[in-house]
């Protein structure tokens, strides 16, 4: 029996469908101006690649910020769950998910069962989401990709006062008039994002074993200066920013 | 002509309440230090775990002999992030500063 | 960034009716703010001379060229006859030839009760990277404060976002986010990285400039009514700092709180720095009369 997952993020959309349990298929796609459009373009891209058809697939959870704009899914689930969910069912050691999407960041604590115990949330804020790593390579005028590799060439580590993302461009030109090497505003950067989700999963309470995900985890930096900061190992599963829509897809499996 | 309705009567005769912090697209996030109550005895300082506090001369009041508690200006910006590790999201026990001002003169907005 | 749309006017002024070698008191006021720099000088407490410019990423020596800026129009008067400076702002540790540094706030509220007069109880500062509401007594004492410069809604900074995204010079803004004949819901966004991609969404739909700029300037204005009612507001009320010069957001707040705000006869984005040189001459007066 086949069931989907829909994660529909600010930046972009993730689709996982499952048989039986198992994941079958994967789709990521940018999330246009228009999100219809959008998900259409993916089924059609599945449908390609796969030969598995919309029509063929007997459940359809949706998650993420534009969960309730979709008419192809039957339920709908919170970040939050979806998360938890997913993390827990790639290792079942997991008891803090720390989920870093483009307009959001998470901390989620986890029993063994897999039951959300406590979560706090990095909302309406672009300082504390991917949003802000964004800015910043494009102040620094850096590829977005590059950023985390150019930040583990630091030497030094060079504090960032501002605690927005409009006021840490201008404090990053004025680093950049006071001769900083790039490398070390980088890390900057991703010391500054990842200092500001400790202390969110603090409020959670830390406990190991940790796993983080969503489309910032791919940020080697990111990844870095989290785990400096936290001072624990940091699990990053190789398809992170597809955990949360594997969570929704698990729900529709009634897992 | 607007609705405004205020939150509490303004006094004149009333506490000097400085507010340190900020609000931004996730909330409001202060701390108000009534000055007229604080002496700057410090208590606050002893038992913050992020060291928000410091004691010294008012700094919006030139003429204020008296030292008074201000919010550290590295802290102020951080304040959500700083005073994280005393707001749990459950269980949360009393406010460490708000508990050791003899005054009674710290309050937190959230 | 383009460099053209931030901006906004640049000026200094020199009292006509005034000479600084008819005074006893010549003192000044510098703000260093993270956007701007201004340099006042005043002569036995009466404006004599001022300049506003742009602070720039030459943070350390704006002190000194908004000052010799300054100067440069008066007649004659040279730094070493200043008697007593007091920088301010967020840059204060930077005006080298300062006596002393005082913090905004106090400054703020000085500079108010000179600039609006003795009736003016709550004083609604929006600078360039910061965005604070104070009150205060009829002498320009503060009464109480909250002050908000993590967050670059309702600030300078935020509106130059705007100023850019839209290509419309910040000196505009105002006058043409009151071109709309319907009002618009506000910006939902308070974040200004956010409500940048909600207008650009807003632009594609086929908003006019108008419209997003009368969207995000109502946003302004909701920003700073609900910090007022965290501290509570008395009349008369006043805005300083730059903003104060954008009809749009001015006339929305307005409406907002049912409270009209003092016509400014200065320049608005002073404030600090004639706080800072009243300061200045209250501490040189102190001074005298210590001697004596």
């Amino acid at each position: 029996m086949l069931t989907a997952g829909i994660d529909i993020g600010a930046k972009t959309i993730e689709i996982v469908i499952l048989d039986d349990g198992k994941i079958a298929f994967q789709n990521l796609t940018v999330a246009g101006y228009d999100v219809r459009e959008s998900l259409k373009k993916a089924w059609e891209d599945i449908e390609a690649q796969s030969g598995i058809k919309l029509d063929g697939i007997k459940k359809i959870v949706a998650t993420g910020a534009g969960r309730k704009d979709t008419i192809y899914a039957s339920d709908t689930i919170t970040e939050v769950s979806a998360a938890a969910k997913g993390a827990l069912a790639l290792n079942r050691d997991i008891r803090t998910v720390v989920d870093v999407g483009a307009e959001e960041g998470r901390a989620i604590k986890v029993d063994s069962a897999g039951k959300v115990m406590d979560f706090a949330i990095n909302e309406k804020c672009a300082a504390g989401a991917g949003a802000f790593t964004e800015a910043m390579a494009r102040a620094l005028e850096v590829p977005l990709e590059e950023l985390g590799p150019l930040s583990l060439q630091s030497t030094q580590a060079v504090p960032m006062n501002a605690q927005c993302a409009v006021f840490a461009e201008s404090e990053l030109v004025t680093l950049v008039h006071n001769k900083t090497p790039k490398p070390d505003m980088a890390r900057a950067i991703h010391d500054a994002i990842a200092d500001r989700i400790v202390s969110m999963v603090r409020r959670v309470g830390l406990e190991e074993k940790v796993m983080l995900i969503g489309g910032v985890a791919r940020n080697i930096g990111f990844v870095t200066s989290l785990k400096r900061d936290l001072e624990t190992e940091v699990i990053v599963p190789e398809d992170c920013e597809y955990v949360g829509a594997y969570g929704a897809a698990l729900a529709a499996a009634g897992k | 002509m607007g609705e405004f309705r205020l939150p509490r009567p303004f006094q004149k005769e009333g506490p000097m309440i400085a507010n340190y912090g900020y609000k931004d697209g996730s909330g409001d996030f202060f701390i108000a230090i009534d000055t007229d109550k604080c002496d700057g005895c410090g208590a606050c300082i002893e038992v913050c775990p992020a060291q928000a506090f410091e004691v010294g001369e008012d700094p919006n009041d030139p003429l204020r002999e008296e030292p008074v508690a201000v919010i550290v200006e590295s802290v102020r910006k951080k304040l959500k992030y700083a005073c994280a590790q005393c707001k749990p999201v459950t269980d949360r026990p009393p406010l460490p500063c708000v508990q050791a001002c003899p005054a009674e003169a710290i309050s937190h907005s959230w | 960034m383009a460099e053209e749309y931030w901006r906004w006017t640049e000026s200094r002024w020199t009292n006509p009716d005034l000479s600084w070698k008819d005074g006893e008191i010549v003192t000044a006021g510098v703000d260093v703010g993270s956007v701007s720099s201004q340099a006042v000088i005043m002569v036995d407490g009466r404006l004599y001379a001022y300049a506003n410019t742009r602070t720039g990423s030459d943070s350390p020596n704006s002190a000194i060229n908004v000052m010799n800026w300054a100067l440069e129009e008066t007649d004659g008067l040279s730094l070493d006859q200043v008697q007593y400076t007091v920088g301010t702002g967020y840059g204060r540790v930077n005006v080298p030839f300062a006596q002393r540094a005082i913090t905004e706030i106090a400054c703020h509220a000085r500079g108010a009760n000179f600039m609006y007069g003795p009736t003016v109880r709550t004083v609604m500062d929006m600078g360039g990277q910061d965005c604070k509401a104070i009150h205060c007594d009829e002498k320009g004492k503060v009464t109480n404060f909250l002050m908000n410069d993590k967050c670059a809604a309702g600030t300078g900074r935020g509106m130059e976002v705007f100023a850019d995204l839209l290509n419309v010079s910040i000196n505009e803004m105002g006058e043409l986010s009151l071109r709309v004949e319907e009002e618009p819901p506000p910006v939902s966004s308070t974040c200004v990285v956010f409500a940048k991609s909600e207008a650009s969404g807003l632009l594609r739909a086929g908003w006019p400039k108008e419209k997003v700029l009368a969207a995000y300037s109502s946003a302004m204005a909701h920003r700073v009514v609900s910090l007022l009612e965290r501290i509570g507001m008395e009349e008369d009320f006043a805005i300083t700092g730059g903003i104060a010069k954008n009809k749009g957001v001015v006339l929305r707040l307005e409406k907002e709180l049912g409270v009209k705000a003092l016509e400014p006869k200065y320049d608005t984005q002073i404030a600090g720095a004639v706080g800072a040189a009243l300061f200045s001459k209250a501490l040189v007066e102190k001074e005298k009369s210590k001697k004596k």
